[in-house]
């Protein structure tokens, strides 16, 4: 019987849950890493008991941590980012120049088909690859050097590459979201870079429409339509059918477009989810109660999901890389929130069940699907 | 030998409890030190002193025998007390963050 494993990082461990194909009894292991921020844990596709952690701290830095047997044993592996040749500057909050300087790696997305290669998404904006299971680690730097670089600026979290996708039918087709600056495709396998910005429209921007600027909080697509892609602005949900050339809003019905995640249902590629946040001010859940929303229609109706969900004096996020699908008969959709809860719905959203509920603030989920 | 403290998130990251002990070619200094521990543990690298410029991290300071050496150069030598293992070097994470 197929089986799950969830992989949650949180602002002080990482924890590891898992279960049969029911879904209904987990066991947490943890906390890996105690005290540490654990931005990001993901496994790889091609060997799902190879997991790379993002561990960091303010104190002592960057590390990243590789697992070769499902999350039991985890290894130091290399932590040296260092931008290419002079790293420049870009856009400080006031406006003027500041340089480049590397602060953590927010996201790692393991290649489809190498468990030793891995692109990583980092704060100050860059993107690096290791190809030796995280020993060494190249910035690709065609992306922080495609000409726009000077005048990105850092969202509220920092200036963070947050969001990776490799088009599963062409290994060259890169795409990467960065708050504040958009979103960015490479057609090259990350050797150059181009804005994928028209369409978006961010009125606290001087130039609403301007190429680049734009807070994107998180992208997402679907493995069977790699040319539409969905994304969660700092306000608006917008998607593109057009590999992100063109966007369009589909916010439609949404109590309020302000969130973080959008994810897509594993097996219907125009069923997406989103967790509307009351506004930038106020990062919570709308009037206490805390709702899924899911779209049938790729976006613009959509409907609310709480059933099993707290719908009374309940002020959490749900943070960008904090919500994952897994890829059972029936779609199990998964999230976890500031207040330290990881929510699973075995049944595409419908009711929902709290796998944890006092962990650390939780920042991201990601989950594996196992034979 | 030297005798080491580090950080208690340190040690469990580099899988050592308690007090570590270090041997140290040469004049003691704080970067003869530092290289020594980043040589026997590798996986420190980066977490005391930046890869690059090898400069202290923000929130780390570095104590021995009752005074601040955070702020003194690399190369200068330690305190004998330090250098004859009567004195721990210890590398300290600072009380910040609020």
């Amino acid at each position: 019987m197929s089986s799950v494993r969830v992989l949650v990082g949180t602002r002080k461990g990482a924890f590891i849950l898992t279960s049969d194909g029911a879904r209904k009894r987990w066991k947490i292991k943890g906390p890996h890493f105690p005290g540490w921020e654990m931005y990001h844990l993901k496994a790889s596709p091609a060997d799902p008991n190879r997991i790379y952690a993002s561990q960091s701290s303010g104190w002592f830095g960057q590390q990243i941590q590789r697992s070769d047997d499902g999350g039991r044993k985890w290894k130091a592996v290399g932590n040296q980012f260092a931008y290419d040749g002079v790293p420049g500057t870009h856009q400080w909050y006031d406006g003027t120049p500041h340089p480049w300087e590397f602060k953590r790696v927010w996201h790692l997305e393991p290649s489809l088909t190498d468990p030793d290669t891995v692109l990583a998404g980092v704060e100050d904006a860059a993107m690096f690859r290791t190809t030796d299971g995280g020993a060494t680690w190249t910035e690709m730097s065609g992306l922080r050097k495609h000409g726009s670089g000077p005048h990105w600026a850092p969202g509220a979290g920092g200036m963070c590459l947050h969001s990776i996708i490799v088009d599963p039918t062409n290994p060259n087709r890169v795409y990467i979201a960065i708050s504040a600056a958009g979103a960015f495709r490479s057609d090259d396998g990350g050797a150059s870079w181009k804005p994928i910005n028209q369409g978006l429209r961010s009125e606290h921007i001087p130039d609403p429409t301007a190429e680049v600027g734009h807070c994107v909080h998180h992208i997402a697509m679907h493995a069977s339509r790699p040319n539409t892609l969905f994304m969660q602005k700092h306000w608006d949900v917008m998607r593109s059918d057009n590999a992100g050339d063109k966007w369009t809003e589909v916010s439609g019905n949404l109590p309020t477009d302000f969130g973080f995640v959008v994810d897509v249902h594993a097996h219907e590629p125009e069923t997406i989810y989103v967790v509307p946040i009351t506004s930038d001010a106020h990062h919570w859940v709308m009037k206490g109660k805390l709702r899924v929303y899911r779209s049938r229609t790729g976006g613009n109706e959509w409907e609310a999901l709480s059933k099993g969900l707290p719908q009374r004096n309940c002020y959490v996020n749900v943070l960008r890389d904090a919500m994952a699908v897994d890829s059972l008969d029936t779609c199990g959709i998964y999230f976890g929130t500031t207040g330290g809860q990881v929510y699973v719905s075995a049944d595409e959203g419908d009711s929902w069940k709290a796998i944890a509920r006092d962990l650390p603030a939780v920042l991201s989920v990601e989950v594996q699907t196992l034979p | 030998m030297i005798r080491v403290i580090i950080p208690a998130p340190l040690r469990q990251h580099a899988g050592v409890k308690g007090e570590l002990a270090l041997k140290v070619n040469g004049p003691v200094t704080q970067r003869a030190v530092l290289d020594a521990l980043e040589a026997r543990y590798p996986m420190l690298r980066g977490s005391i002193r930046d890869h690059a410029t090898q400069k202290r991290r923000a929130f780390i300071r570095f104590f021995a025998c009752e005074e601040d050496l955070s702020h003194e150069a690399p190369d200068t030598p330690l305190p004998d007390a330090v250098a004859d293992g009567t004195e721990p070097y210890m590398v300290v994470g600072a009380i910040a963050g609020g």
